[in-house]
């Protein structure tokens, strides 16, 4: 009945993303709304040709956002299930819940923070249309090299860790992670396309509130889908110096 | 020194047994590519490459794209 365990762990990992996604999504209305909408109105101050409007702003704002952070959600929470249901059990000696916001963890810095680090979200008015191609290459190529990069690190440590013992192991991979990461850096190019006159307090406050959504999905999510696993994986509760239910596959 | 005596039964947390890969399998590949498929019409569509004409998938997102970090226009 192990498939019947994955598929349990996919359908809680899409709600708990679709939850974390609620959640971020609250974020991202609050503090990061505020800054696109400054950033169109020093588009609009500053640009000779006008676009006609496809969707309004108050759709796009609203609807349309919550569109966009929820299926990011939903579908980062299924492929986070799905890595979930690979790591249990292999990563280290952790509990399901521990397994579940190490997952979350590791999930933020490899898939959004590392990325970030070198091609960071950009406002509105920030980025040449005609470089668009180059800049979604480079952004997915990067993400998908820090992910790959993340997977080989914890390789590396799960190797290490018999002959090192788990700290040392866990330093190394940590430290190998960090400069495979700097070499990548180093040898991709660098993008910077904000206007001369672009506010740069406003610029860092959208990134702020770009990695405070990224923070409170996969926080969110770490914690709500933990607590789904370890229900699901060890269905009884602890009780004061009773043994503890046996993980049963079901 | 009053030390507790260990008890293995309540100090021993119940670690996860390992799902078989063939378990995981074929899940993993349906459900992933399905989830790569949103993620790419949040983060990417009518972007550099486009599956439907037009520009509405890219407007209706925008607010999202920029601000998860998806390079946006």
């Amino acid at each position: 009945m192990n498939s019947a365990t994955v598929r349990n762990l996919l359908v809680r990992g899409m709600l708990a993303g679709l939850a974390a996604g609620a959640l971020a999504l609250v974020v991202a209305y609050l503090l990061g709304e505020p800054n696109v909408d400054q950033a169109i109105s020093f588009e609009e101050a500053h640009s000779h040709e006008h676009e006609m409007e496809v969707v309004s702003r108050s759709l796009q704002s609203t609807a349309g956002l919550a569109t966009g952070v929820l299926v990011y959600g939903v579908a980062f929470g299924g492929i986070a299930a799905l890595a979930y249901a690979f790591a249990l059990g292999r990563v280290g000696r952790f509990t399901p819940r521990a397994t579940a916001l190490l997952l979350s963890g590791c999930a933020l810095v490899a898939v959004y923070l590392v990325p970030f680090l070198k091609y960071p979200a950009n406002p509105p008015s920030v980025g040449n249309p005609d470089t668009i191609g180059k800049r979604t290459t480079l952004y997915f190529l990067m993400m998908l090299l820090s992910v790959l990069l993340a997977i080989a690190a914890t390789l590396l440590g799960k190797r290490l860790a018999p002959n090192l013992g788990t700290w040392w192991a866990t330093v190394i991979a940590l430290a190998a992670f960090g400069v495979a990461v700097g070499l990548a850096y180093a040898f991709l190019p660098a993008i910077n396309e904000v206007p001369k006159t672009f506010p740069a307090t406003l610029l860092w406050r959208f990134r702020l509130s770009a990695l405070a959504i990224q923070a409170s999905l996969w926080g969110g999510f770490g914690l709500l889908f933990g607590e789904l696993a370890e229900r699901l994986l060890n269905p009884k509760p602890v009780t004061a110096g009773g043994a503890r239910a046996v993980p049963a596959a079901h | 020194m009053a030390q507790t005596v260990a008890q293995p039964t309540a100090t021993t947390p119940a670690l996860p047994a390992k799902l078989p890969l063939k378990a995981i399998a074929p899940w993993a590949v349906f459900f992933g590519i399905l989830m790569l498929v949103l993620l790419y019409f949040v983060g990417a569509e009518q972007g550099a490459t486009s599956v439907f004409n037009g520009t509405g998938v890219h407007e209706w997102v925008h607010d999202a794209r920029h601000l998860l970090g998806f390079p946006c226009h």
